[in-house]
């Protein structure tokens, strides 16, 4: 095994959790802590994406495009990178931030749609970014199905693929075949994001590693969706004892989590009963915050909504499809109570 | 010259041998009207949909739209290409004086929803029907614009991936431009913003569209809302049938960027007539279902022109 490269998506994935309310306050604060504890890659984006910012995703509190060019500016060695989902954002949005300073983008489909990314890898490459495709949702197919996909990123310019647990739904012999898969197949690289709905984020990023992959994703203290993401100073202190540390002061991160990102955060995500609903049932972990507001105004239990989301194969990004089941729940109560 | 009576109908064809194009054949020739469809022209001579013609009795090229030109018969032509295809299309056309019922996102000429401006430009020589997405949902954004003015609307497409073919798929992009100025310039939002989502379940599902309106103003005549959202669902149901509201328009207060506002959600589904493409892809269906009613008032216009004199 080897070294791999960490990506910190704390101020994406984080964004989630966050209600996309992230300040340029505190991008300013932990990008500095990031970048001065050696993490070399940042990702800074609403949490859907490029042009997340929407009624479907929630409006962002701070334009993501001053954020991004708040932290490039602040970061001395890291880079900073955007998140983009093909559908959401476009190239237009993909041009201002590379214009505001972005040195990578991550371009992410549903694992089975890798064909509607093509002009977005054409432009990032054409611009001189690292290009980074993110199959997400990637529980729902079979290894060889993720490989045909992987292959379609890597013809388009991808310099990694990345296997993305969306739904912390996998254990970790999934994580570790998807990952062996693709390593297999692929000449570029391959990385691994997961999720905690099942208390496995850590524990699936080692999997992922030992079958071979180049690239990891964390997020300080694990703010994300649904039980959030393996926390970046947990995978670092581990890398660090199994001798794969690249290069990052484990204690400079174990601060930045603790004094940091801590006293920020409105809740600390954990796998509870319904984010271990959504690893369980396989949907897409940022539904949780939605199921349970939407939940609670119609008084349907939000697990009930989760499982049947999972039922009719929601898929990344169908936010809108919670009202429409919490709607038909309620409505089957109301009959079954009349 | 068409005094005599025996050209009570218009030539047409059609430019594009995939799913749209095919779909749309086969409502011209089970619902032809005032149109006599004459052609398919594709550009790949082992394309299904180019065989399906020729075995309809259609003459099938792939020739593409030299072909087309090479006809001066045909006055009306259906564009069901590509994006970047049509925007060669369309200059050809116009300079061989035809006209051009653009199915694609390429958006040359004015933009066309049936049931809220389709009489407004029948003088035109090439008019768009913007997106799938843009033909479903556009008409609930003017429903409720008419009713009060609408700040925002906000568009979630969401088609089984089988429905949705090369020419979506490499041209994302252009179907969110083009949707959003749509609901913008047809819908009457101030600002529209559209998503699209490709859902791969197996079955697939029916074309589903979440449209989300912040209203101006700190009150709702919720009445007057849904009823004229009502009674636009029965309007685009007379040649869309499988076009239906899920729930009535939920009503709800959310915070936005510029404040507190009224938010109307409304829940679409469309299925498909499955006149050639099957029920889910109702994306589809709602595209070809549009283009022949635009095509059939073109028609009946020209055919009027020509009968009153008027050089067309």
């Amino acid at each position: 095994m080897k070294a791999p490269r960490v990506t910190d998506t704390t101020l994406r994935d984080g964004s989630h959790a966050m209600r996309h309310q992230f300040t340029v306050e505190q991008v300013r604060a932990i990008v500095k802590a990031l970048d001065d504890a050696g993490v070399p890659v940042i990702e800074v984006t609403h949490g859907d994406g490029l042009a997340g910012s929407s009624i479907q995703y929630g409006f962002s509190g701070t334009s993501e495009m001053d954020l991004i060019e708040e932290a490039r500016k602040v970061t001395t060695r890291a880079k900073i990178f955007a998140l983009l989902l093909p559908g959401i954002g476009t190239r237009k949005e993909l041009k201002e931030a590379i214009e505001r300073g972005i040195q990578g983008v991550r371009i992410a489909t549903q694992c089975t749609e890798a064909d509607i990314s093509e002009q977005h890898f054409g432009m990032a490459k054409e611009m001189g970014l690292e290009a980074v495709g993110f199959l997400m949702m990637a529980h729902m197919v079979p290894p060889e199905k993720l490989v045909e996909q992987g292959l379609l990123m890597e013809q388009y310019g991808a310099d990694c693929v990345y296997v993305v647990d969306s739904a912390g739904a996998m254990l970790p012999n999934d994580a570790a075949a998807r990952v062996k898969a693709l390593k297999s197949n692929l000449k570029c690289q391959v990385g691994y994001h997961a999720h905690n709905n099942l208390g496995l984020a850590v524990g699936n990023t080692l999997a992922a590693l030992d079958a071979g992959a180049d690239q990891i994703d964390g997020t300080l203290r694990g703010l994300g969706a649904g039980a959030g993401n393996a926390p970046t100073e947990l995978l670092v202190a581990a890398l660090d004892k199994l001798g794969l540390n690249p290069g990052i002061d484990v204690f400079k991160l174990l601060d930045a989590a603790e004094f940091v990102v801590a006293p920020m955060m409105p809740f600390q995500p954990m796998p509870d009963r319904d984010a271990i609903a959504i690893g369980y049932a396989g949907v897409y972990s940022t539904f949780l915050l939605h199921a349970k507001r939407l939940g609670e105004q119609y008084g349907v239990d939000p697990l009930d909504i989760l499982v049947e989301l999972g039922r009719r194969k929601a898929v990344a990004g169908q936010e809108d499809w919670i009202l429409d089941v919490t709607l038909d729940l309620a409505n089957a109560q109301k009959e079954t109570a009349t | 010259m068409s005094q005599n009576g025996h050209n009570d109908k218009v030539k047409a064809a059609i430019i594009g041998s995939g799913n749209i194009g095919s779909d749309l054949m086969f409502k011209l020739l089970k619902q032809p009207g005032h149109i006599e469809l004459v052609m398919l022209a594709g550009i790949d001579p082992e394309s299904e949909g180019l065989k399906r013609a020729a075995s309809l009795g259609l003459e099938a090229t792939h020739h593409g739209i030299d072909a087309v030109l090479e006809n001066p018969d045909i006055k009306l032509v259906f564009d069901a290409t590509s994006a970047h295809a049509h925007v060669r299309h369309a200059k050809a056309l116009k300079e061989a004086g035809r006209i051009a019922i653009d199915l694609t996102p390429a958006a040359r000429g004015p933009y066309v929803v049936p049931p809220v401006n389709l009489g407004e430009h029948l003088d035109e020589d090439n008019v768009n029907l913007i997106t799938c997405g843009g033909q479903a949902t556009i008409p609930l954004i003017n429903a409720v614009n008419r009713v009060q003015p609408v700040a925002y609307a906000e568009m979630v497409s969401t088609i089984a991936s089988l429905s949705a073919g090369p020419g979506t798929r490499q041209n994302i992009d252009e179907f969110t431009f083009t949707t959003s100025r749509g609901m913008e310039v047809i819908g009457g939002a101030q600002r529209g913003k559209a998503i699209i989502i490709l859902n791969p379940a197996d079955p697939p599902i029916m074309m589903r569209n979440t449209i989300y309106v912040l209203l101006e103003g700190a009150d709702a005549d919720e009445d007057a809302i849904t009823a004229s959202v009502e009674h636009m669902v029965t309007e685009v149901q007379d040649y869309v049938p499988g076009y239906m509201l899920k729930n009535p328009p939920v009503f709800d207060q959310r915070d936005t960027p510029n404040g507190k506002k009224i938010l109307v959600t409304m829940l679409l589904e469309v299925t498909g007539a499955g006149d050639w493409l099957p029920t889910y892809a109702g994306n589809l269906d709602i595209m070809t279902a549009s283009a022949l009613r635009v095509g059939e008032l073109f028609a009946q216009h020209l055919l009027e022109k020509e009968s009153s004199g008027v050089s067309a």
